[in-house]
């Protein structure tokens, strides 16, 4: 009774007295062969930052509540956490829509939220229940969502995956595009260069993204890289080098990017320069290669929901009350979820062998011995 | 065919309709041709079917597989790779998880080493990592297997490595009949199909029958076929050695050594029933191969056979014939010593016999 009063006296007061929209002047991107880049300032609604807001919460908080659970055991295996980068999930989705395609690497909660999987599902998976996106079968690295084509394990693997998704579009002559995205680590691999060149050839509707979070695992940019300037690897397409903690010009660098690739031009590629606030993996405390004042420095200069939050608040786009409301809300969601993917049962033993073929009839699959014959459904 | 069609101008109908008839019921087409038709049918049942891989295009295929396709299909669908194999294997695959059908040509199988993550990785272990969620209809396909001067790099069998893997179909056709069906099949397969042709099989002519030649003709995948009726001794075989087989079994005869041959078809899944059924009737088996014998699919038709029923009707241990455990050699005596020849499966029977 009390909470819906609230709720009562907090949209009473957004029809007089939040302003419904500003526009925030953003860090100006660096071009590679780019004559323009995207505008020096975004305008943003009251609605979208309220959304963005909800959103970056729900993976910051879903990400933390991921190594509670896994420093209890109930999530094991791989886990790498996206604390931290949030603004380049949120920001990317703004600048497409969800008939575009999008592929990224293992460190793929974030993007499996964003591109439409619930905290619930996402969380069962990690905990390996029947009830996960993959039915338990994947885990951490092996989501999927419609037009999102995972969590990759594979180092660089999934760039020429995804140019292969964007050529389908070109193929098919829909209006869409496929982003792809990488990391500092994986933008050495050779298979990324031989797909931007055939990118480029072929014209594919692909946004090349490498986010630049500082550190492949446990080296640095500087040990891996004989250049760290990301966004001109791609020598031939252009680049542009974003604050990949401020969504707002991460939303409109996608939507240049995204103006570029529809136009036909072919592919381009943006840095988001970003940072991650666990480490590589819950395996690597992440303090052994850099120091905790170059994380708390990046967490109190930097952090992309604090930048959001502080945005609209000096605006009047939002009060702290309903801030907080959104933070009590997204709490519950993930304790909920959480609860859920504990108290779910494993995956049953006749899920053991199925999904190895597509629409197939049922088939005899060999067990560890010759007497156990097990059975494979479609 | 020159005669035919002045004939067909004549405007002698009915009886044109009586010639043509009498004449169309077996042709000759050798397996080279039968890819090529196979795939050209294929592209034009299915729009989102489309080839690529280097020189497929313009040069009409590095083997001339796909000649005339670039011609009739266009950029689009016929596609022209730089030589980066890891880079189009993995736009080939992504392209299948969006939708489309892609058959990505290897230009010999040895290159597919450079893709295999893709191939295993990406392609295989998709459908069973998302639950169902993500299916992955590619072919993979191109020459496998020894072929003749190549020497070392250029001459390796990969039927056992692809064939390890679930996930994956792997399929070695043998004749023109094979090619056709099976590379129809693999087409219209939801899965990903590894599809190892033989360069020496390429030019060799198979008469098929009009039934064959139906443009929904196909072989199921996973099912062997028993080319020859035997009662003394199975010979199971894949690819090439299919061929060696019949020779052996042709000259056997003559000694009055009746050979039963099983053609495998597919490589995964193994139809080991068929095999069963043939040793369970014979007593006896000789696999046969052009790969290395660690680890290869004979090893694993034996071991199978060990595990089954088939085992207590065994008369002789199951022995296998295969490629010699090095790298391929380049000089002709050499390398014509480094692959499973006629002699050696005679010879092979007569030890299992005990002749």
């Amino acid at each position: 009774c009390r909470h819906e009063a609230a709720s009562v006296v907090v949209s009473s007061r957004s029809y007089a007295d939040f302003t419904p929209e500003a526009t925030f002047d953003i860090k100006k991107v660096d071009l590679h062969r780019l004559e323009e880049g995207p505008p020096l300032t975004s305008t943003l609604t009251r609605e979208d930052g309220l959304k963005y807001y909800r959103t970056m919460q729900t993976i910051r908080r879903m990400e933390l509540k991921a190594d509670q659970l896994y420093k209890q055991k109930i999530i094991r295996g791989f886990c790498h956490l996206y604390d931290g980068q949030e603004a380049c999930a949120v920001g990317i989705e703004g600048g497409i829509t969800l008939s575009d395609h999008l592929i990224t690497a293992y460190r793929a909660h974030g993007y499996t939220l964003t591109r439409g999987g619930t905290v619930r599902e996402i969380m069962a998976e990690l905990t390996g229940r029947r009830e996960g996106i993959a039915k338990g079968k994947g885990g951490s690295m092996h989501m999927y969502t419609k037009n999102f084509y995972g969590g990759n394990g594979i180092v660089g693997a999934q760039v020429p995956l995804g140019a292969g998704v964007a050529l389908a579009c070109k193929y098919l002559g829909t209006d869409q595009l496929c982003v792809s995205l990488y990391g500092d680590g994986a933008a050495n691999q050779g298979q990324i260069f031989e797909t931007y060149n055939m990118a480029s050839l072929w014209k594919l509707p692909i946004i090349f993204i490498c986010e630049n979070n500082q550190y492949g695992m446990g080296t640095s940019v500087e040990r891996a890289s004989a250049s760290t300037e990301y966004y001109k690897r791609g020598d031939f397409i252009p680049g542009l080098r974003v604050d990949g903690m401020d969504v707002l010009c991460v939303r409109e660098a996608t939507k240049f990017a995204a103006d570029h690739c529809r136009s036909g031009k072919g592919p381009i590629l943006m840095e988001l320069q970003t940072y991650r606030y666990h480490g590589h993996s819950m395996s690597d405390p992440g303090v052994s290669y850099r120091t905790r004042e170059e994380i708390q420095e990046v967490r109190s200069k930097s952090d992309p929901i604090s930048m959001l939050k502080d945005r609209m608040l000096s605006n009047n786009m939002a009060s702290v009350e309903e801030l907080k409301e959104i933070d009590i809300e997204v709490r519950k969601e993930i304790e909920d979820a959480a609860q859920f993917a504990t108290t779910d049962p494993e995956p049953p033993l006749d899920d053991l062998c199925s999904h190895i073929y597509a629409n197939e009839k049922s088939f005899e699959v060999r067990g560890a011995t010759p007497w156990t014959k097990l059975t494979s459904h479609s | 065919m020159a005669s035919l069609r002045s004939f067909l101008r004549s405007g002698k109908t009915f009886v044109i309709l009586f010639v043509v008839t009498s004449c169309a019921s077996v042709f000759q087409v050798n397996v080279r041709d039968a890819l090529n038709q196979a795939m050209d049918e294929e592209l034009e049942r299915d729009e989102r079917v489309f080839l690529l891989g280097e020189e497929v295009a313009q040069y009409d295929g590095a083997y001339k597989v796909s000649r005339g396709l670039w011609k009739k299909y266009g950029d689009k669908r016929i596609i022209d790779t730089p030589i980066t194999e890891m880079g189009f294997a993995g736009i080939a695959v992504g392209a299948a998880f969006a939708g489309l059908r892609p058959i990505c040509e290897f230009m010999t199988w040895n290159f597919s080493m450079q893709a295999i993550d893709q191939v295993i990785n990406s392609a295989a272990k998709t459908y069973y990592m998302s639950a169902g969620f993500q299916t992955v209809p590619i072919v993979f396909r191109g020459p496998n297997g020894s072929s003749a001067g190549v020497a070392a790099q250029h001459s390796q069998c990969f039927a056992a490595w692809y064939g390890h893997c679930p996930g994956l179909k792997v399929v070695s056709p043998w004749n023109s009949e094979d090619a056709r069906g099976l590379l129809k099949a693999a087409i219209r397969d939801d899965n990903p199909v590894v599809f190892l042709e033989n360069e020496m099989m390429y030019g060799v002519p198979f008469e098929l029958s009009e039934e064959m030649m139906h443009k929904d003709f196909v072989i199921p995948i996973g099912k062997a076929k028993v080319e020859r009726q035997g009662t003394h001794i199975t010979l199971v075989s894949h690819s090439r050695c299919v061929g060696f087989c019949l020779d052996a079994a042709a000259v056997l005869a003559k000694e009055g050594v009746e050979c039963e041959v099983v053609n495998l078809r597919t490589i995964r899944p193994l139809d080991v029933d068929t095999i069963e059924a043939s040793v369970m009737k014979t007593g006896n088996l000789v696999t046969v191969e052009g790969g290395w014998p660690q680890y290869g699919v004979g090893a694993e038709i034996c071991a199978r056979i060990m595990e089954g029923p088939a085992f207590n009707y065994l008369d002789a241990p199951a022995v296998r014939v295969t490629g010699v455990d090095i790298p391929m050699p380049y000089a002709k005596i050499l390398e014509d010593h480094s692959v499973p020849q006629i002699k050696d499966i005679i010879f092979s029977v007569k030890k299992v016999l005990n002749m």
